[in-house]
């Protein structure tokens, strides 16, 4: 089959400049969503909500959801459910702070806050999670027990295997670096941030400019090269700017103090230093960017949504589906203990109620991030931006005032609203 | 070149031999005792009415079900095939009735799937591939020009064509079709027609199986006749009229025998 008779590429007629910048529409819709609401509440809260201090807070309390919806678009990509997350989250996190608080420093004798301690609990949470996620994904896979039974059992499960381990109580304080990845106790500061800001630029027009260079490789269509410098300057201006906000966000002096005297140094009269990037939104983004590559160009990604898309059909060419589901709940698993490094290391302890409620949160964001429950289509940037949305409605109107019952009235109505605009918006556009 | 008839006569070994294939659903036999043949360049074409247990016969060969009991020989090798990645290590490609695409996925990812071409780092080579697919549909379908789009998007022959440009990309030794022009226009089935003369002259084993009697008078050597799970008969298409199969397939008796 080396015949050579190609098919033409037919020059396609741009009619108008969002599809010259081959944007994705639904992507823009959401950001436009996004914008609006945060202006809407800047405005109601007399410029409260846009402020570095704000923004920041809001980053680090999206992560842990985050982190656990980019797991969730692979799940629902395939037609199944996780109800487990909240619940294996809190496992996870008992199994860290039990790690870090008994067994090392009493069982193993190497006492308080030992260097080694953060990293051991790391790696026995992150196991734990891929294991029992695995342990999901072979059930469903090949027990075929459906998901939605296996993760519901696991949703009572595992909150209780936690509140068992731990009795109920709350486990703290952590290891003095593991609560480096909360947030606010683990950020770059402002030099650090700028030049990772600045990398991350070069890195993000590279990737512009190596996915033009293949695509011309290939004679296959190219962005008018005015397009292309608009993307480049869009997102260059998105990276920069964020890490220009997060830097805005000065420690407060009373902490800053703290921080100097537990080293032994007296703080210089009117120093102000700004947080910059937590270590926390860096993990999110590495997570990003690591089940991104997965999706769009790796074999597993491309059998994770041919499978959602037709089963049988997947199936039929030789993909091993009960394996991949065992991958995909494995992935999830993981993220949940990430998840829980993060959400526990911010609050500074484990508690026995951390994660309550977070499986609707987590699928709430991946389905407003346009993850079709149907299978076959979601995004990662979606998912996270779906968390942001939802994020940023919930402490919006908590900033606002809003009663609490109303709060969640809102946000369930919210969820309902965005899948039927979703539904209208894939029928006009004519996709599944 | 000899010709498959002259194969047969010489009693070379056939390139695919299944046989006393059985395969039971839940009690029931679904196949039952069945053994065919094909030789390189033939066409075999499987009839027989709905549920008469040609789809299952084949799923076998194609790896998407286990046999309870029977062989199945390539060459004259006994092979084991427990799944359709053993299938196409044979060589053995098939085109389903359903076609088997992924709707959400585009047309060389289909072509592709389960055999993606990748990079040397590992990750799959989207550029290639939509390379290597313009070049095949630009032999199959020239016509075709939905490349970036998901199959969903494709109309009943384009969807048709990217299933069988799967099956022929790889270099397939043994084709199995399953009702390929079911869901296509009198164009393109006549290009599928085309088609199967073309993959018979390169030496390309086919088992088509189809309802039209008058279509595999045209296009096949043999048919094999199946009926409730049972194989009637197989017969030299030249040797028989449209009314012997019909006749075989309806009451289950070879030409001349008498009517039970």
């Amino acid at each position: 089959m080396t015949d050579t008779t190609s098919q033409p590429i037919t020059p396609q007629n741009k009619r108008n400049v969002f599809q010259q910048l081959e944007l994705d529409v639904r992507l823009l819709g959401m950001i436009g969503a996004f914008i609006i609401l945060c202006i809407g509440f800047n405005l109601v809260t007399d410029g409260r909500f846009l402020t570095p201090r704000n923004i920041f807070n809001l980053t680090i309390q999206t992560v842990s959801v985050a982190i656990m919806a980019s797991g969730m678009v692979f799940v629902i990509v395939t037609r199944h459910i996780d109800l487990s997350v909240g619940a294996l989250l809190a496992t996870c996190s008992a199994v860290m702070a039990m790690t870090q608080t008994e067994l090392l420093p009493h069982v193993l004798g190497l006492g308080l806050n030992h260097p080694i301690t953060w990293i051991v609990a790391v790696i026995v949470g992150l196991a734990t999670g891929t294991l029992i996620g695995a342990f999901h994904g072979w059930m469903i896979g090949y027990l075929t027990i459906p998901a939605f039974i296996v993760t519901l059992g696991g949703f009572l499960v595992w909150r209780n295997v936690a509140w068992y381990m731990t009795d109920g109580q709350t486990i703290g304080p952590l290891d003095s670096t593991f609560m480096i990845f909360g947030g606010t106790n683990g950020t770059l500061g402002t030099t650090f941030s700028w030049i990772l800001g600045l990398i991350a630029t070069a890195l993000a027009l590279m990737v512009l400019w190596n996915s033009r260079r293949a695509k011309l490789a290939h004679d296959f269509p190219v962005k008018p090269v005015w397009a292309e410098i608009v993307m480049g300057l869009v997102v260059s201006g998105a990276i920069l700017g964020f890490v220009a906000v997060l830097n805005a966000y000065d420690i407060p002096s009373r902490r800053l103090e703290r921080m100097f005297e537990a080293k032994g140094q007296v703080m210089p009269e009117g120093l102000t230093m700004g947080y910059g990037l937590p270590i926390s939104v860096l993990i999110l983004i590495a997570v990003a960017i690591v089940m991104t590559v997965i999706a769009r160009r790796t074999r597993l990604g491309r059998y994770i949504f041919a499978t959602g898309g037709n089963p049988d059909a997947a199936e039929l060419s030789g993909i091993n589906t009960r394996m991949l589901t065992v991958k995909v709940f494995s992935i999830m698993g993981f993220l949940c203990a990430l998840s829980a490094v993060v959400a526990s290391a911010r609050l500074a302890n484990h508690s026995n109620d951390i994660g309550t409620l977070d499986e609707l949160r987590v699928i709430a964001a991946a389905v407003i991030g346009g993850t079709a429950l149907s299978g076959g289509f979601g995004t990662i940037y979606g998912a996270i931006l779906g968390a942001l949305i939802m994020q940023s409605l919930q402490s919006g109107m908590a900033m606002v005032g809003v009663d609490a019952p109303f709060q969640n009235i809102v946000v369930g109505a919210v969820l309902v609203a965005a899948v039927f605009i979703d539904i209208v918006y894939r029928k006009r556009v004519g996709a599944k | 070149m000899t010709t498959p008839k002259e194969l047969r006569a010489q009693g070379a070994t056939p390139m695919v031999e299944m046989k006393d294939i059985s395969v039971s659903f839940g009690g029931i036999k679904a196949v039952d005792q069945v053994s065919v043949d094909l030789h390189p360049g033939e066409v075999v074409g499987l009839l027989g009415h709905n549920g008469a247990g040609k789809s299952t016969l084949i799923k076998v060969l194609s790896g998407a079900y286990q046999m309870d009991s029977g062989e199945i020989r390539i060459n004259g090798d006994k092979v084991e095939i427990t799944n359709p990645r053993d299938a196409r290590s044979h060589n053995i490609e098939t085109i389903y009735q359903t076609l088997a695409l992924a709707d959400n996925l585009d047309a060389a990812s289909n072509l592709f799937l389960g055999r993606e071409i990748v990079t040397g780092t590992g990750l799959v080579n989207d550029a290639a591939m939509e390379s290597e697919c313009r070049k095949i549909m630009g032999r199959l379908n020239p016509n075709f020009r939905k490349f970036n789009e998901p199959v969903s998007a494709l109309s009943g022959g384009q969807r048709q064509s990217v299933a069988i440009a799967r099956a022929v990309y790889f270099n397939a030794r043994i084709l199995i079709m399953d009702e390929p022009t079911a869901a296509l226009g009198p164009h393109e089935t006549q290009m599928v027609a085309e088609l199967i003369q073309q993959l018979k002259a390169q030496g390309i084993g086919i088992f088509l199986i189809d309802h039209d009697v008058h279509a595999v008078m045209q296009l096949c050597d043999r048919a094999s006749v199946m009926k409730n799970g049972q194989l009637v008969g197989t017969v030299n298409i030249e040797d028989v009229t449209d009314d012997d199969l019909l006749s075989m397939i309806i009451l289950g008796k070879k030409p001349g025998e008498e009517a039970a």
